[in-house]
């Protein structure tokens, strides 16, 4: 058998003349999670270099949010990161209770702590299943998603809605945990565990798994910190930050949870480290209910506390405060705040200027996908296409974050 | 007997049936065959396309009514699910997979921002991508529950089923493509 | 880190072109001359370690004289405080210096920002629109521009209250 030497016959190797392709990747594409296109130039299959172009979905938020009172833009943020949206609402109102000096009781900020980290669950198990199905291990994905309609029933019960939740109002909530719904979070506190146990069997020590995600998509800390990389891809990266240590809010400070680092940057570190982040949500969730205090579910605020509905049919000042805010008068500080809350991405920040009207004179979203999805062809130079769709992934990258 | 009440099938459309055969017409048995057999592309751009991955997971589960296997080649795609908010820039986009999808093709409208600009009435969201392509169906909510996708969905299967063969060679059908400016390449 | 030592090592160097100063504010505030910002920025970022750039976006001020503004926030890691940073300019002639050579976060930001108020970035390497359309002439986040799409033909006014 005459051994054929591929390199000298077909000259597949040729230094010399280096024949750029161009390829297409998006907007419409089964693996880009959102409408964002990519044009790569390859060097057969090495990628050279990336263009990007975002903004296919962009719905101009920040110019809505000029005209729409405080409690309406609740809605908006909504519609930021759609897979944590509890997130990005208890966010919002938590930069308006910066802005109006509000204090909430603990047991206000225990139930935030509740919501806002099950969203974070919510948004991890997303991700890293997505990743798995993009490097072709679909069954972790059905396993999961059955764990995310668990949640989607806890946020029914909550406040009514599945996905854009518009979850709670300025200075608490609107209605208080009911019996049903605290036991099915303790329900799924317990059946999440053996889940994500036989999601870890499957994953996190598959010899083809991790051969798919170490060094692919790596990036260093410093190049890390010189883009403005937040939330799980910093901390993959080295970067210990996390706001919800740096700047507590909401009572995090009165709880014991471990900030997970990598080391490479890589895929795999960025899939471990929100495997971690799940677990320790777990116990975040697990802790702030066994230690729920008793009190109020809402505070007053004078502009967004709709009175209950008795008072307002049969006194006066009531009926005056529900008219006014109804109708959208509200007071409140000529200043101008920024608020930054840990985003299941990153750090989510609320830069809020307010000239003491209805609707803020200005609102700007810190959106952590925005800013570290500039890094990405930094990041799959050199990379093969399937490691490129890889790390795509393991940024949880999300159009609706990106484009705002 | 009670081994055929352990499952159910489609019903038959209307036909003269005797031992040995079945006779109905042609365009009823292919749009049984076409209605419970689409081939979805699901044109997720938002939330909306969040609650279809929940849709097509176990607990809702698309599946059952045909729809296991999602096309995202515009060629070998049914149904063109728009799911999400569309864009002026992502418009010509949406224009161009609807062109590029064979005949024949249905397309529902999930969501309020895909029937008509939803929440954001603003400069830069197509109010409604029936400006831009013919709809079939369309499925109100923000987003809309699971049950309405699936509702959504059957009543493209409604349609499917009940459209004569000629339909898409008739001259109405052809002025109405072109008065979306979309090519026809017969 | 006190703000007041940085407030002191800051007007030391750039004496001139701090304009206006807030201590009161949530974030110590800086209002600073549109030709010193870089040269602030790099200084901030290298010897005081303020090696975060959080946030960068723009603003429009019809009445002031200096209508468009850019606003920065640097976050100094090792130290947790910030810092804010505005500076102003005049719609004629809207030029800022970019950052990207100093944080390669802010490409997107400022582009962001290009597109939003039409502020120019001198020394970007890519300025063009991000989110909004390419064809598009004007920069709808100011303030004279309305939310609504101005050649829509199928919404009538009368039933949306405006």
């Amino acid at each position: 058998m005459k051994t054929i030497n591929s390199e000298h016959h077909l000259d597949l190797t040729n230094e010399d003349e280096k024949v750029y392709s161009t390829l297409n990747l998006g907007p419409t594409h089964p693996a880009t999670h959102g409408i964002f296109q990519n044009v790569l130039t390859m060097n057969g299959e090495t990628i050279v270099s990336a263009e990007q172009t975002i903004g296919y979905i962009h719905r101009a938020f920040e110019k809505i949010a000029e005209r729409r009172p405080y409690y309406q833009i609740t809605t908006l943020t909504d519609r930021l990161n759609y897979c944590s949206s509890p997130l990005n609402n208890i966010g919002w109102h938590l930069a308006v209770e910066k802005l109006l000096g509000v204090e909430t009781n603990k047991r206000i900020d225990y139930m935030r702590i509740i919501v806002m980290e099950l969203a974070r669950i919510s948004d991890h198990l997303i991700c890293n299943s997505v990743i798995g199905v993009d490097s072709g291990a679909l069954t972790g994905f059905v396993y999961l998603f059955q764990e995310r309609e668990k949640i989607y029933e806890i946020y029914e019960e909550l406040c009514g809605a599945r996905l854009t939740t518009n979850l709670g109002v300025v200075g608490g909530f609107d209605r208080d945990f009911s019996p049903l719904a605290i036991q099915k979070i303790r329900d799924l506190m317990k059946g999440l565990p053996k889940v994500l146990h036989e999601f870890e069997n499957l994953m996190l020590r598959n010899r083809i798994f991790m051969d798919r995600t170490i060094d692919v998509g790596a990036i260093s800390a410093d190049r890390a910190l010189n883009y403005g990389f937040t939330g799980p891809c910093l901390r993959a990266a080295g970067i210990d930050y996390d706001v919800r240590v740096q700047e507590p809010y909401s009572s995090y400070n009165d709880f014991d949870f471990i900030v997970p680092i990598g080391q490479n940057g890589d895929t795999y570190d960025r899939f471990c480290v929100r495997q971690t982040e799940l677990w320790e949500s777990i116990k975040l969730v697990t802790n702030a209910l066994d230690n729920l205090p008793e009190g109020r579910f809402n505070t007053e605020v004078s502009a967004f506390f709709m009175p209950p509905k008795e008072d307002v049919y049969s006194k006066m000042e009531p009926l005056i405060s529900h008219f006014i805010m109804v109708m959208g008068e509200i007071d409140v500080p000529t200043k101008e705040i920024y608020k930054a809350v840990e985003g299941a991405n990153g750090e989510l920040g609320f830069y809020v200027v307010a000239d003491g009207g209805r609707a803020p004179y200005r609102l700007h979203f810190r959106r952590p996908g925005f800013i570290y999805y500039q890094a990405f062809p930094e990041m799959i130079t050199g990379a093969s296409l399937s490691d490129a769709i890889l790390t795509m992934s393991s940024m949880n990258v999300i159009a609706g974050e990106l484009d705002a | 007997m009670s081994e055929k009440d352990k499952y159910t099938v489609v019903e038959a459309p209307e036909g003269y049936s005797a031992p040995g055969f079945f006779a109905t017409t042609l365009d009823k048995a292919v749009g049984l065959a076409r209605k419970n057999s689409l081939w979805p592309l699901p044109f997720a751009t938002s939330c909306c396309g969040i609650e279809f991955m929940a849709t097509m997971g176990a607990h809702y589960d698309l599946g059952r009514f045909g729809a296991e296997r999602l096309s995202f080649s515009p060629r070998q795609a049914d149904l063109l699910m728009v799911m999400g908010t569309i864009a002026k820039k992502m418009a010509p986009v949406l224009q161009q997979v609807y062109e590029q999808m064979a005949e024949p093709r249905w397309v529902i409208a999930v969501g309020a921002c895909a029937a008509s600009g939803g929440v954001f009435d603003t400069y830069s969201v197509l109010q409604g991508i029936d400006k831009v392509v013919p709809v079939d169906v369309y499925v109100p909510g923000c987003p809309p529950r699971p049950e309405q996708i699936i509702d959504g969905f059957m009543k493209i299967q409604e349609l499917v089923g009940n459209e004569p063969l000629r339909r898409r060679y008739s001259p109405e059908y052809k002025q109405m493509l072109e008065s979306y400016g979309i090519k026809i390449d017969r | 880190m006190e703000y007041s030592i940085l407030l002191q090592e800051l007007k030391n160097k750039f004496e001139n072109s701090i304009l206006s100063v807030d201590e009161t504010a949530d974030i110590f505030t800086v209002i600073v001359a549109s030709e010193a910002v870089k040269e602030m920025i790099t200084f901030l970022k290298e010897q005081q370690n303020f090696i975060f750039l959080t946030d960068l976006c723009g603003i429009h001020y019809p009445e002031q004289e200096k209508e468009l503004g850019v606003i920065y926030h640097l976050h100094n890691l090792v130290a947790n405080k910030r810092i804010r940073l505005k500076t102003f300019v005049t719609k004629v002639n809207p030029q800022v210096d970019s950052i990207v050579s100093v944080f390669s976060g802010a490409n997107w930001m400022e582009r962001e920002t290009f597109d939003f108020y039409g502020i120019d970035f001198v020394g970007h390497p890519n300025l063009i629109r991000i989110l909004n359309v390419e064809y598009m002439d004007y920069f709808p986040m100011r303030k004279e521009y309305p939310l609504e799409d101005a050649t829509r033909s199928d919404k009538d006014d009368r039933f949306f209250g405006r």
